[in-house]
């Protein structure tokens, strides 16, 4: 689950990071007072949607007066902003952070994420901030640095003067540095955070440290430990799609092609989109249904598959471990004639009770076209969705 | 031969009473594993399936002397349930349940390690050694005794390659499934080392997604030490960038863990690449039939 940055800065505040005065609005009206409340001659004003490149879409801006507060609010707040990070349609501007205007000496960056090869949380800083992280790694690896923290032992003194090391701070930043370093840690890990990213992180015109930029992202499996952060939700940032099914306990991306799937497991679903590819064809989304996939889910799914006007043909494709394919059986025929299914659906059941599960669909009445192995079932979708 | 589990192996259900953990394991002792008794605090003294249950993993290790510990608790208990098998010395753990938090796994990961133990999961569908012992839940009735060894990150992509080479006759020596998740208690180089040096094994499928490096580390690692063949599958070819697929870790993420990497980084090691799923079988016939 993604924050948005007024979330991420409030939660830095909580945790004793350096962040700007700021307020969050909702409306034009809101953020003259903002304005005034937070004081100054000068405020940065930042559309708020779920993606990084705003500021080149025209989504952050310097202003000098209230006024144009104002006007950026009345020009954003409901529209669809578009970056080089969303897709064509862009994401909805459903908030406006204004802050105090920063001077900067110097812009640095600094992210922690979960690195998998050495199992830890990783910060990464460098000396270059404000850009594309990724080409300073590939260019001058040299101003990067990756410092893992210690799972059982935490985040040690040392690790932060070597970061400051890096990032070219003189003796006053690197004990600013080395106590923002533990507060750092200490928020990714009692958040349940999987990345944080301050991008940039700069040196303002007072020779301090300040965060400039809040980008934290949660650990879904982890929500249940922090119900005041499952209310920072904004589902307008979620594919509309994406968020019904979740509500339903089903896994669901969509994608661009014309055969819905239905899959039980991840992993099958993916393969089973790889081998519709392989014909020729091109799947619509990625959907598992779970490995305990009952008539409900069944039908759930159907709905959110079908939802999508692209969908030409739905592909049923379900290896029988634990779960019983003649409940799935059961379960396709009552979502069918429940939702209505207008489509041709091509079924292929596979392992336990599968035979069973065929029958109960031929004996059905109901339009399927029930295939034993999954290499006939997808070569039929693809036909079928020419 | 078989790795990790057979017909010896003394199996400790945790979670033992639960709804998950009933069926799975009524179903593991009809196939023939040896469960010797469950933890389920609070149910100390009673019997469940047959079985007698325990306060605590020490007080089961004491009675009944298990060297297996199979977890079916709800994700936020498995970090505890993992420490305290751990504590107990039991050198295998296999976690079932999903959803566990990543933070939880990066301790907990760190402590096994430390102490030595090998924990398989979470999220995932256990391990099978055909004939002899079914620790988790997959559908025994697909597994045949044989001769290829099976490692994967999903569940029912294994059953699909399970059911491929039972179906040309090869059967499988054991099978595992490490997990879906971003930090697996044990990786596909720990499973390649003991298929490596198991007898009855004559070829390793290795079925992998995108997402992470697993696959790229496993490259590597079979170039200089896996003399046996190892056939692979990588599922999310068609995936796009940034979009999670189910499994917590299987996202391209920054441009990398695509399958054309991996694929390109396995075949550079000598790994017979399987072109769809529907191959998986076919390529082990081909390398080993």
């Amino acid at each position: 689950m993604n924050l948005h940055e007024y979330q991420g800065k409030q939660l830095f505040a909580e945790f004793g990071l350096p962040v700007s005065k700021h307020e969050v609005v909702f409306s034009g009206d809101e953020a003259i007072q903002a304005c005034n409340k937070i004081g100054g001659t000068k405020w940065v004003v930042k559309a708020q949607v779920h993606a990084g490149g705003r500021g080149k879409a025209g989504g952050v801006k310097l202003i000098e007066s209230p006024e144009q507060a104002r006007d950026f609010a009345d020009q954003w707040l409901g529209k669809r902003l578009k970056t080089y990070q969303t897709d064509e349609n862009g994401q909805l501007v459903s908030a406006i952070l204004i802050e105090s205007c920063t001077d900067i000496d110097k812009e640095l960056y600094l992210s922690a994420v979960i690195d998998r090869s050495s199992q830890s949380v990783t910060f990464i800083a460098s000396s270059e901030g404000g850009v594309n992280i990724e080409e300073v790694a590939s260019k001058t690896p040299e101003k990067i640095i990756y410092e893992n923290v210690d799972p059982l032992t935490g985040p040690q003194p040392f690790q932060a003067r070597r970061i400051s090391s890096v990032l070219g701070l003189d003796s006053n930043q690197a004990k600013q540095f080395s106590g923002m370093f533990q507060n750092f840690v200490k928020l990714f890990n009692e958040l349940d955070l999987s990345l944080l990213e301050v991008n940039p992180l700069v040196i303002n015109s007072e020779g301090k440290l300040h965060c400039l930029d809040a980008k934290i992202n949660l650990d879904s499996n982890a929500l249940y430990r922090h119900p005041s952060l499952v209310e920072m939700q904004d589902p307008t940032q979620e594919d509309p799609r994406e968020s019904e099914a979740a509500k339903h306990d089903l896994s669901y991306v969509s994608l661009d092609g014309n055969i819905g799937c239905m899959v039980n497991g991840a992993g099958l679903a993916m393969g089973t989109m790889d081998t519709i590819k392989y014909f020729g064809g091109a799947p619509a989304n990625f959907l598992d249904v779970g490995g305990t996939a009952t008539q409900e889910r069944v039908s759930n799914a159907f709905k959110i598959i079908l939802a999508d006007p692209e969908v030409k043909v739905v592909l049923v494709n379900i290896f029988g471990g634990i779960v019983r394919c003649d409940l799935i059986a059961e379960g396709i025929v009552a979502a069918i004639k429940d939702v209505g299914v207008n489509v041709p659906v091509v079924v292929r059941l596979e392992g336990n009770n599968a035979e069973l599960g065929s029958q109960i669909l031929a004996d059905s009445g109901v339009e399927v076209e029930s295939l034993n192995d999954l290499e006939s079932a997808a070569k039929k979708s693809v036909e079928l969705a020419k | 031969m078989s790795i990790l589990v057979n017909d010896q192996t003394r199996v400790l259900v945790q979670g033992f009473t639960g709804s998950q953990a009933t069926l799975h394991s009524e179903q593991s002792i009809e196939y023939g594993t040896n469960i010797v008794g469950g933890v389920t605090p609070g149910k100390g003294g009673t019997i469940h399936l047959n079985k007698p249950v325990f306060n605590s993993v020490a007080d089961a290790v004491k009675a009944e002397e298990p060297n297996a510990a199979l977890i079916f608790v709800p994700a936020p208990f498995c970090k505890d349930s993992i420490l305290e098998a751990a504590d107990s010395g039991i050198e295998l753990i296999i976690c079932i349940t999903e959803g566990v938090p990543t933070l939880d796994m990066l301790i907990v990961k760190k402590k096994i390690d430390q102490v030595g133990l090998r924990l398989i999961g979470p999220n995932c569908p256990g391990i099978i050694t055909p004939n002899e012992a079914k620790l988790g839940i997959m559908p025994g009735s697909i597994h045949k005794k044989g001769k290829v060894g099976i490692i994967s990150r999903s569940g029912t992509l294994t059953y699909e390659a399970v059911k491929q080479t039972t179906d040309l006759g090869f059967g499988q020596s054991s099978c595992v499934g490490i997990g879906g998740d971003p930090i697996p208690g044990s990786s596909f180089i720990d499973m390649l080392e003991l298929f490596n040096d198991d007898e009855e094994t004559e070829a390793i499928v290795m079925v992998g997604e995108i997402g992470g490096s697993a696959e790229e580390d496993a490259a590597d690692y079979i170039k200089d030490n896996v003399s046996k063949p190892v056939i692979s599958y990588i599922a999310g070819q068609t995936a796009p960038a940034g979009k999670r697929m189910g499994h917590a870790g299987a996202i391209i993420a920054g441009g990398k863990g695509t399958a054309a990497d991996k694929i390109s980084k396995l075949q550079e090691s000598g790994v017979h690449i399987a072109e769809s799923l529907l191959h998986i079988g076919e390529t082990v016939k081909k390398v080993i039939g």
